[in-house]
């Protein structure tokens, strides 16, 4: 990697790569202890796309600062390792929030994001009355993720073309903390300060997070989401030479064990949890899609020579010797179980749409899924959703959800009859996705008494007894109540004990009391440390 | 159990679960009813602030008792109780607040109440993120912190292992001298109690409780920003003030490490969600006594009901109807259960009370508080 930059790492001069997240940085710079659990244990990032907070650090005296959304910036100061602790006295609330009044905000600058300005901008022959939010580096979302600075995706390189012609304002760094009158009015915190924006019409395009399911060892540093480590492949991070197990569900397995391959990584096992059987028949209803398959196929051919195990999961991780990251796996077949020696365990169940800022708002969701008509619009007046947070169906539907999205929300009523069709074959995809890679039953039961189920609050499977339901569990234990809110442990209680999401409180992602108090904060300067 | 309880309460917040400890310590059978989990309601939603309060010379006589008996409780506390004794901070503006703090240290002590007044100088040292320049603070070293909802569930642990019975999920909808009863049916007992907190009028009509709405914003783990629970001396206006939205300065440090910011009042019946005006005008207060807070990631806003009364007084004892009622606690429903089942188990032993339980008497007028 270029842009070599000198950063001070609890308290040392060191030498990293610049231009993209600080976790890309410290990663690479062998960092594995991001912050110390409440209980003192070590954690690093899982997600690496500003969800799990387990890469919180301290950065120039600001505690809690989520590592894969910060820039890493020459001259800047780290503090690894703590639980937490006390700013150093801060400036004072300099002046009230900016703000911006928009006829369309789109909170997401993924496919559905990007396509929704588009189409929004098209409506309204311009996309001067448009804003796109997005907490990323750049746009393009996961999926179209990149490195600063490196070329554009091509896939999403059409897009970006039309939003700049049309003048469409991308807003990237930008974390959408509350959205009010009825998602009307949307506080914002950029890396420039706070900003109120004010939409006439919201189109929710929040995306979709992966699902953890917890068994013992799983919070181990060196233990990560899959689309975590592809996250951090897109973003520069290198694994050549590490030991690597791919293990989970879902379709994402395989492009990721083709990058990690192709990065240099010694592949040890690729572990689908599904059995044979299911694959096969999901392999079969693709045939109407045969571009998915033999993308598959592709993959598959790329990394030839690494077992690709359905019918296979992690029961445990286990410690490196003398160290505090992942050193062994173990996995299993329900009727043998083996070990492999691994310094990165990618595992993750699938994704959850991110249907929290829908659900602030009171837009009716179902199974997890925010509930759209055919013109993407919600339950809620003037609030449209695109994308994955209706249902996770891959990147056309995406696309052909955000363009309706964004030419409803600039008045059409009528859509083309081909946009409808690929956004209607998406949704079959997404529901034989479910069944295909349905969590099995016996990763349910992983979980020992001992075993984390809330990383924020250090919360053991154990602890939730005397609880039956979320709130009490919440209540009695804290879990769900630390600064992730909820979003990575709740999916995983939803699967492990059937507990409905509790309500969503504000502000739906941390935010700063002084932004809450309708001011900005200064951003932190390196200067003034 | 077998046959019917000597005494059914009505409610498992922190007053319900205090009344059931208490009673069951007499040696009375009981039974606990609760619609739906012990310390849910407005207990789970409130600060947790034991505190000593002079509103009234009632109040005072009420907290400073109660206080007192949470203080002989505390060793007892297992840590899931995040018992804290930290003490409060009433900061003083100016130095007509700084003639108040005087005032009150003389009320505290004529009720027993230990306190120090502390300069410029002292409050900057002791409690280092207050904003310079204020005149001065009533250090009240006995108040003290706790988590409630889990202080109910450990009041109730108590009140179940010297044989009391909870149902949860159980809701109640009429209650008469020696009966409740509800959609799972009837329990007959010797005794009831209405500690239904902002829902006590739905089963004692008559009952002047009206939810008073208040704002909490807690935040991330910050250890050591925050020492004392912190609360300006003009939190009394705002407490007990006749305005329809009120918001004061007052935030505690929790055992986690974490900060929790309030306060606002407002009567909106009991509608959920988060007025942002008045979150604004919450957090804006807090921040204009210390503006370090303006860095700090918050986590979670959320909304409660306090049980309010007319004249600031919670209502125990026998109503018209026969029942006994241990509801209307209003903001100091923790600081007080302890001291309300006190006086109601007393009054069913007909034991001398600690303190004059008239003030408290739900047949009481409860003429407006000026």
């Amino acid at each position: 990697m270029s842009d070599r930059c000198v950063i001070r790492v609890d308290g040392k001069d060191v030498e990293v790569s610049g231009g993209g997240s600080l976790a890309v940085a410290l990663l690479a710079h062998g960092v594995t202890r991001f912050r110390t659990s409440v209980n003192g244990e070590p954690r690093g990032p899982i997600c690496a796309m500003g969800i799990c907070l387990e890469c919180r650090v301290t950065i120039d005296g600001v505690p809690h600062r989520r590592a894969c959304l910060e820039p890493c910036v020459p001259g800047m100061t780290v503090e690894t390792g703590t639980v937490g602790d006390s700013p150093r006295p801060a400036d004072a609330v300099a002046a009230p929030a900016s703000s911006l009044e928009v006829r369309v905000a789109v909170v997401g600058a993924g496919p559905a994001g990007l396509a929704a300005a588009c189409g929004a901008a098209k409506a309204l022959r311009g996309g001067a009355g448009v804003v796109v939010l997005d907490e990323g580096f750049a746009a393009g979302g996961q999926i179209w993720r990149h490195r600063v600075g490196s070329a554009v995706p091509a896939g999403a390189a059409p897009y970006l073309v039309r939003l700049e012609r049309s003048g469409v304002r991308v807003v990237s760094g930008a974390t959408v903390v509350d959205a009010r009158d009825g998602g009307r009015t949307l506080l914002v915190e950029t890396r420039g300060g706070s900003l109120v924006v004010r939409a006439e019409k919201l189109i929710v395009a929040t995306g979709a997070r992966e699902r953890f399911l917890p068994f013992p060892g799983w919070t181990l540093p060196g233990a990560m989401g899959v689309g975590a480590a592809q996250a951090l492949l897109k973003s520069g991070l290198s694994f050549r030479g590490k030991r690597v197990v791919i293990a989970g569900t879902g379709p994402l397995l395989l492009p990721v064990a083709a990058l990690m391959a192709r990065d240099g990584a010694h592949l040890a096992v690729v572990a689908e949890q599904a059995p044979l059987g299911r694959l096969l028949s999901f392999a079969a209803g693709l045939t109407g899609r045969p571009g998915k398959l033999v993308e598959a196929l592709a993959y598959r051919a790329r990394f030839a020579g690494v077992r690709y195990r359905t019918g296979t999961w992690v029961a445990s991780v286990a410690l490196a010797a003398g160290d505090d990251r992942v050193g062994e796996v173990t996995l299993t077949d329900g009727a043998r179980s083996w070990s492999v020696p691994c310094d990165v365990l990618c595992c993750a169940y699938g994704l959850v749409p991110n249907v929290e800022l829908a659900r602030l708002l009171g837009c009716a969701v179902e199974d997890g899924r925010v509930r759209v008509d055919a013109r993407q619009a919600t339950t809620v007046p003037d609030v449209f959703c695109a994308g994955e947070p209706t249902g996770v169906a891959g990147l056309e539907a995406s696309l052909a959800e955000g363009e309706i999205a964004g030419l409803a929300a600039a008045g059409r009523e009528t859509f083309p009859g081909a946009l409808l069709a690929r956004r209607d074959a998406g949704r079959g995809f997404a529901n034989a996705l479910e069944t295909a890679f349905r969590p099995r039953e016996e990763l349910l039961r992983l979980a020992a008494a001992d075993t984390v189920v809330c990383r924020c609050e250090d919360v053991r499977r154990g602890d939730l007894d005397p609880a039956w339901t979320i709130r009490q569990a919440k209540l009695y234990t804290r879990a769900g109540m630390g600064p992730c809110q909820g979003r990575v442990c709740g999916p995983a209680l939803g699967c492990l004990l059937g507990w409905e999401a509790d309500v969503v409180r504000p502000p739906v992602k941390t935010a700063s009391v002084g932004s809450l108090a309708g001011g900005t904060i200064p951003p932190p300067s390196t200067s003034s440390g | 159990m077998s046959g019917s309880p000597d005494v059914v309460v009505v409610g498992a917040g922190i007053v319900g679960a205090a009344c059931a400890y208490a009673l069951a310590r007499d040696g009375r059978r009981v039974e606990v009813l609760e619609s739906r989990f012990a310390g849910g309601g407005s207990t789970a939603a409130a600060m947790g602030h034991l505190v000593v309060m002079d509103d009234s010379p009632a109040q005072l006589a009420l907290t400073v008792f109660s206080r007192a008996l949470w203080t002989a409780l505390a060793p007892e506390l297992p840590a899931w109780c995040e018992d804290d004794p930290c003490g409060t901070l009433w900061v003083a503006a100016d130095d007509e607040e700084m003639a108040h703090v005087h005032a009150k240290a003389r009320v505290y002590a004529a009720g027993g109440v230990e306190t120090r007044v502390l300069g410029p100088l002292e409050t900057a040292a002791a409690e280092p993120r207050l904003r310079r320049g204020l005149a001065g603070a009533l250090l009240v070293p006995g108040d003290r912190v706790l988590y409630p909802p889990n202080a109910a569930r450990f009041l109730l642990e108590r009140a179940r292992a010297l044989g009391a019975t909870l149902r949860e999920g159980w809701p109640v909808e009429a209650i008469g001298p020696g009966f409740a009863s509800g959609p799972k049916g009837r329990v007959d007992a010797g005794a009831v109690v209405n500690a239904a907190g902002p829902d006590a009028p739905r089963l004692t009509a008559g009952l002047p409780i009206q939810p008073r709405r208040g704002h909490l914003v807690i935040t991330d783990r910050y250890p050591g920003f925050l020492r004392h629970q912190v609360v300006e001396l003009g939190y009394l206006k705002s407490a007990h003030g006749a305005d329809r939205e009120s918001v004061a300065f007052n935030v505690q440090p929790r055992a986690t490490g974490q900060i929790l910011i309030g306060s606002s009042r407002e009567f909106v019946g009991l509608a959920p969600g988060v007025n942002h005006a008045l979150c604004e005008r919450m957090l804006r207060r807090a921040l204009a006594y210390m503006p370090d807070l303006a860095r700090l990631s918050t986590i979670r806003t959320w909304t409660g009901f306090r049980p309010a009364t007319p004249d600031s007084l919670p209502f125990i004892g026998p109503a018209e109807d026969g029942v006994l009622v241990a509801a209307g606690h209003e903001g100091l429903g923790i600081t007080t259960a302890l001291g309300t089942a006190a006086l109601l188990a007393d009054h069913l032993a007909g034991r001398t009370p600690a303190i004059d339980p008239q003030p408290y008497l739900p047949t009481r007028k409860a003429a407006p508080h000026v």
